[in-house]
């Protein structure tokens, strides 16, 4: 039974994609092993550490908790789609560069993902509420405090 | 204006802002095998036999191997030691005959995807007759195996006389102290990618760190190969702090299969396997008894510690409990001073180094020593300290010591000065009068202070390469590595500055043993004090072959020409980019012949035979919720002397990241054990590192009171001094809440052992 | 880390996911997922088919009943419920617990049945579920039927419905007017499953007088626990030290990581303050 792929449609940074998979990959796994998008990291696998945060259709998701047969039909965004295509960082991705909120990187892909969902949901949020969203993810370099200057200084204030 | 001391953005965030990252996990290679490891489900048991033929006749299972089929290779070394006797307890790659911590590698499994190895390794079925585990390395030492006990060696360093001390004492202090089990639990889990080019007789590994040159000549030993037939590579590194990139038995066997089974063969530990088979650290019992006179001055300290190695002896050998011997003292002059470290092995995972080994121990034990004078003799906490520091005027001060093989000599330091700097920053006395109205009304609050002295710059060489090519780009090759730091934009903007060339036209290559012969790795805090004054070194002599070669095609004094933004120009105008400069020092071209040797290269050196010191203090406000025990912390100040910032908000960076360590250390963090020894912190929800919602607001003060002598820079490493002080600082402040008795004596301190300490409850 | 094989069913309707349930070996329900798979990567799970109910119409609903009551469809996601208007309305205290329930990424996939079904004795809807009496509606190869949350939740993560049974909706009265309700719990770290949790209502008569206390108690039982003393001490004349005492005879689960004495501990702590709390947010009927 695990020899069946299944085949999934889903559109993914905005292009559409299709790939085929066993029901056991897990949606970060499909984008990392199947479609080469390794920005989405894997740190627990358990769904605690927040690493593989994707947006499907909108709404920030553990991608290590998502079956990729359920992506059918989904939007998912990732970090590789946050860039302009001549590579130029999103608004996003330099404040995260001007306040110093990555040392080793590892968790950054997920944590700018994180940040993405809150901007476009509420671009004036509060800080104690940042606080509270940025919660759910783990780094272990930074101590937090440049990722949210870094989230801060993109919020409209 | 020199680049040195500025904040300038990192070289390293782009790719991995763009998700564009080579961390293990996303390398890989066209008919790659994937290994899974079956790893012992008892802490202690005899392993009577591993039945592998289920597992075998996995379709797309390639190879299945148990102890019996690696006998041939020895077990993982330890590096260079003074201390002797150590190698009857290293780790085989896979056990035989026994074993002795839960998540020990039993057998390995080759498989065609990494789900199918773990179906596999599910049908691995190893027999296993339970031992009674070992789990208090204060108790009584047992069988290791049948000529070895579970001790294999008792550290011992003293000078002056002990004895006498205590004799003359006022008053004696006794302590007993001890420090929990956590570790690094870096964000990406290890992994090794290996695979051997039969056409080159080639072995390559992938996703390696810290001690790439060390690892391959271990690696290379340990297979039968040539050193230079084994090249090690470092891509992105997803933090560090001590655990990864030491030489595991998973490293070896991914190398073996490649040779073996002639595929690439990929390895990525998953995070259950993480925690329990990745370094431990930290867990360290010490039995504390001091002299002091009538003023509070140390007379003597006579430091007895059972430092717990878990079940092997790693790559570190015993340099933990080394540095918790040698480097107790910290900024204090002791006349006499006695140290016991009972080295000792139980059924645990190994451990060996995270960030600020042996110094966050051995912090969090002195300062507690320090709190216990000042409430013993009735003085103010503050004071205590500052009567027993070594004073400027004593600077360099030669402490009969040696710590990691070399003495300890601490170059340079003002410890007063920035003990008061920090009490202002921190407000220290508007906090103890504020501390003091809220405890009038009902509160549990209070004020804690831990004083460190760091250690950097472990020596003894450190080599760079540095070229020039004919674009005016400066390649920049080191032998040390990154764990995700900052290492390439400090080292550019240290060679920038020497050359005189933007430091973003510098490509640092790092971890790469095919493109320099030697070096050091990424540890202990050194990278910036030895590579960084190698680079240093390099970019002044690349300067002057520069400006030597520039003064012939300019037709001008080499004393005349400077280079700025990588032109080298004359006083009176005219220019040259840096690259017709190399371009001119071709191969073949009348200038290299004349040189006898091409190219606008060079190599630098650097050489020391002592660390460099830095010190700080961190200062600490807590809360104690007197009915659920949580410790809120207020505010924290860590205030540290680097000697210089190379990059100011990169040395920020680390002290807070640091800080946020530290914080899980003294509160969150533990692995813990039942009593047969099986560990209960094997999720990422049950081992409780900080998000950002446990950081305290949080200020940090870097001053550069005092730069090293010991190397062209000044600067001392900037990587621990925030983890160092925060067990030491909380339990202090802890202490202080609940009426400064000396109640706090272990790390971490849970919300049920306040309320213990509170007499809330009765348990 | 990788979940073991099995096969996978994505029904669009009831019908055919209890058909599926009824007839595959080893078969389990997949909703969320942030608990299954979590178990599943771990590979504590192991069924060979997974049947998921994501693809299934009609299954998320949030309708009000003519007498007010709330009836959430299983598949509701819990952050399309902490956001609805009515749920605010007529279950506040579900709003309170479910800003706790993990973490917004979690909660955005997170469905009310998936929590309610998976039963672990330190999470929030469960004891949301007792607190408020709710009724949970299972539909099987025999048809539907009702019960009682009490009963449903009868034994440690194990609700009581037969395998081939799914949770389809969860009947939750409204909050009476004039209530006061409060949902506290105690973890190490924001976002972890609670060590001890809390809920509590107060429903006040005509003259803002206690006239029926519910009182919910988590993480300090094999299933959400009502502490009927505690809800004694409460009514008329609130007795609330009486009250909190009742926590003293609860007998926790004692486990390696926390031992009883401080779940016991922190669920009268907890009620304590809650009570405070749901005092201050009452009115009258």
């Amino acid at each position: 039974m695990s020899d069946v792929l299944h085949r999934v449609r889903m559109t993914v940074n905005a292009r559409a994609a299709t790939i085929a998979v066993e029901a056991r990959r897990t949606l970060a796994e499909a984008l990392r092993e199947d479609l080469g998008l390794t920005g989405t990291h894997l740190g627990c696998e358990h769904g605690v550490c927040g690493a593989c945060t994707v947006l499907m259709d909108g709404a920030p998701v553990r991608a290590c908790l998502v079956l990729a047969v359920q992506a059918e039909g989904a939007a998912i965004r990732t970090v590789e789609g946050l860039a302009a295509p001549d590579g130029t960082l999103h608004p996003l991705q330099q404040a995260f560069a001007d306040h110093h909120a990555l040392q080793c990187g590892y968790c950054t892909p997920g944590f700018l993902m994180l940040a993405m969902a809150m901007l476009e949901e509420n671009p004036a949020m509060e800080e104690a509420e940042m606080v509270e969203r940025l919660s759910s993810n783990l780094c272990r370099c930074t101590g937090y405090a440049g990722i949210l200057a870094a989230v801060r200084s993109v919020m409209r204030r | 204006m020199s680049v040195i001391g500025r904040s300038v953005p990192r070289l390293e965030d782009p790719p991995l802002l763009r998700g564009e990252g080579a961390f293990a996990a996303d390398i890989s290679f066209p008919r790659q095998l994937h290994m899974r490891v079956v790893r012992a489900e008892m802490a202690h048991a005899r392993l009577l036999a591993v039945d592998v033929s289920a597992a075998l006749a996995l379709p797309g299972v390639v190879a299945v191997w148990t102890g019996e089929d690696v006998a041939t290779i020895p077990p993982i070394p330890f590096r260079a030691t003074k201390l002797k006797g150590l190698e009857p307890y290293c780790q085989p790659i896979l056990a035989r005959g026994r074993v002795r911590y839960v998540g020990e590698p039993v057998a390995v499994v080759f498989a065609e995807n990494a789900a199918l190895a773990e179906d596999a390794a599910d049908l691995v079925v190893a027999d296993l007759e339970e031992l009674p585990a070992l789990l208090d390395a204060a108790a009584p030492p047992r069988d290791f195996d049948a000529t070895h006990a579970t001790e294999p060696a008792i550290l011992r360093k003293s000078y002056g006389d002990v004895e006498a001390g205590f004799a003359a004492a006022h008053a004696v202090l006794d302590l007993d102290l001890s420090i929990g089990r956590h570790s690094g639990v870096p964000l990406e889990t290890r992994g090794a990618i290996a695979r051997y080019d039969a056409a080159s007789d080639t072995l390559e590994l992938h996703g390696t760190a810290k001690k790439q040159h060390w690892n391959r000549d271990e690696i290379a030993r340990l297979l039968g190969r040539s050193p230079t037939s084994v090249h090690l590579f470092e891509g992105h590194v997803g933090g560090g702090f001590g655990v990864r990139g030491e030489l595991y038995p998973e490293d070896l066997l991914v190398c073996l299969a490649a040779l073996r089974l002639r595929r690439p063969v990929k390895w990525i530990e998953d995070r259950r396997e993480h925690l329990v088979a990745t370094n431990h650290s930290r867990q360290q019992r010490h039995r504390l008894r001091a002299a002091v006179d009538a003023e509070g001055r140390l007379i003597a300290i006579d430091n007895v510690f059972f430092h717990d190695q878990g079940a092997y002896v790693r790559t570190h050998g015993a340099r933990v409990a080394d540095m918790s011997a040698g480097l107790l003292l910290g900024p204090y002059a002791v006349p006499a001073y006695r140290a016991t470290g009972h080295f000792r092995l139980t059924n645990k995972t190994p451990a060996a180094t995270y960030r600020a080994p042996g110094r966050y121990e051995g912090t969090f034990v002195r300062e507690r020593l320090m709190d216990a004078i000042a409430a013993r003799l009735g003085l103010d906490r503050v004071e205590v300290r500052r009567r027993n520091f070594v004073p400027v005027s004593a600077m360099p001060f030669t402490r009969p010591l040696d710590a990691l093989g070399t003495d300890v000599v601490l170059d340079s330091g003002d410890y007063a000065l920035l003990l008061d700097k920090a009490l202002a920053r921190f407000g220290w006395e508007a906090r103890q009068a504020d501390i003091a109205r809220r405890r009038a009304a009902g509160e549990s609050v209070g004020l804690g202070l831990g004083f460190f002295v760091e250690k950097s710059g472990l020596g003894p060489s450190d080599g760079v390469r540095m070229s020039v090519d004919p674009t005016g780009v400066v390649e920049l090759v080191t032998g040390a590595a990154s764990v995700g730091q900052g290492v390439e934009t400090a080292l550019a903007q240290i060679a920038a500055d020497a050359l005189g060339v933007d430091y973003r036209c510098v490509r640092v290559v790092r971890g790469q043993t095919n493109r320099i012969e030697f070096g050091s790795g990424a540890h202990a805090s050194r990278v910036t004090v030895m590579s960084g004054s190698a680079t240093h070194l390099a970019g002044l002599a690349l300067r002057d072959l520069a400006l030597g070669t520039a003064a012939t095609l300019l037709q001008a004094p080499k004393e005349s020409l400077t280079i700025v933004d990588g032109m080298v120009c004359r006083a009176d105008g005219p220019a040259l980019p840096i690259g017709e400069v190399a371009r001119a020092l071709a191969a073949g071209t009348k200038l290299s012949r004349e040189r006898a040797v091409p190219g606008l290269t060079t190599e630098g050196w650097f050489h020391s035979d002592h660390m460099t010191y830095p010190y700080g203090v961190h200062l600490a406000q807590v809360a104690l919720d007197r009915m659920t025990g949580a410790v809120a912390v207020e505010h924290y100040l860590v205030a540290y002397d680097v000697g210089r910032a190379v990059n100011p908000k990169l040395v920020e960076g680390q002290i807070i990241g640091g800080f946020a360590q530290g914080l899980g250390g003294a509160l969150f963090e533990e692995f813990r054990y039942d009593e047969r020894g099986q560990p209960l912190s094997t999720t990422l929800a049950d081992y409780l590192m900080p998000t950002i919602a446990e950081m305290p607001p949080l200020d940090v003060l870097v001053t550069e009171d005092a730069p090293s002598p010991l190397n062209p820079l000044g600067v001392k490493g900037a990587g621990e001094g925030g983890t160092n002080a925060v067990g030491a600082a909380i339990a202090s402040a802890i202490d202080d809440a609940l009426g400064n008795k000396g109640l706090v004596t272990r790390l971490p301190v849970t919300p049920r052992e306040v309320l213990r300490l509170l007499g809330e409850i009765e348990a | 880390m990788k979940p073991p094989p099995f096969a996978y069913h994505d029904p669009s309707t009831l019908e055919e996911a209890i058909s599926l349930l009824s007839t595959l070996p080893n078969a389990r329900p997949l909703a969320g997922g942030q608990s299954m798979m979590p178990m599943l990567n771990m590979r504590f799970a192991q069924p060979d088919h997974l049947v998921d109910l994501n693809r299934i119409a009609g299954l998320d609903g949030v309708t009000v009943e003519p007498d007010g009551a709330l009836t959430i469809g299983a598949m509701a996601r819990q952050r399309v419920l902490e956001q609805h208007p009515e749920v605010a309305r007529r279950c506040p205290l579900m709003v309170e617990a479910l800003a706790q329930v993990g973490h917004r990424q979690t909660r955005n996939r997170g469905t009310i049945g998936g929590s309610l079904c998976h039963l672990d004795p330190a999470a929030e809807l469960p004891l949301v579920a007792a607190a408020m009496e709710a009724v949970v509606r299972v539909a099987g190869p025999n048809g539907q039927r009702d019960i009682a949350f009490a009963d449903f939740a009868q034994g440690y993560m194990t609700p009581e419905m037969e395998p081939e049974e799914l949770l389809v909706a969860v009947r939750i009265p409204a909050q009476p007017a004039g209530a006061g309700h409060c949902f506290l719990e105690y973890a190490r770290r924001h976002g972890d499953f609670a060590i001890a949790s809390v809920a509590v209502m107060l429903v006040p008569d005509a003259v803002g007088r206690i006239a029926e206390a519910r009182v919910a108690l988590g993480g300090v039982g094999a299933v959400p626990l009502r502490l009927p003393e505690a809800e004694a001490a409460l009514r008329g004349a609130p007795d609330v030290s009486r009250a909190v005492a009742a926590t003293k005879t609860l007998e926790p689960m004692e486990d390696a990581l926390v031992p009883a004495w401080y779940r016991r501990h922190l669920a009268g702590v907890l009620l304590g303050r809650a009570l405070v709390i749901a005092q201050s947010r009452m009115g009258r009927a």
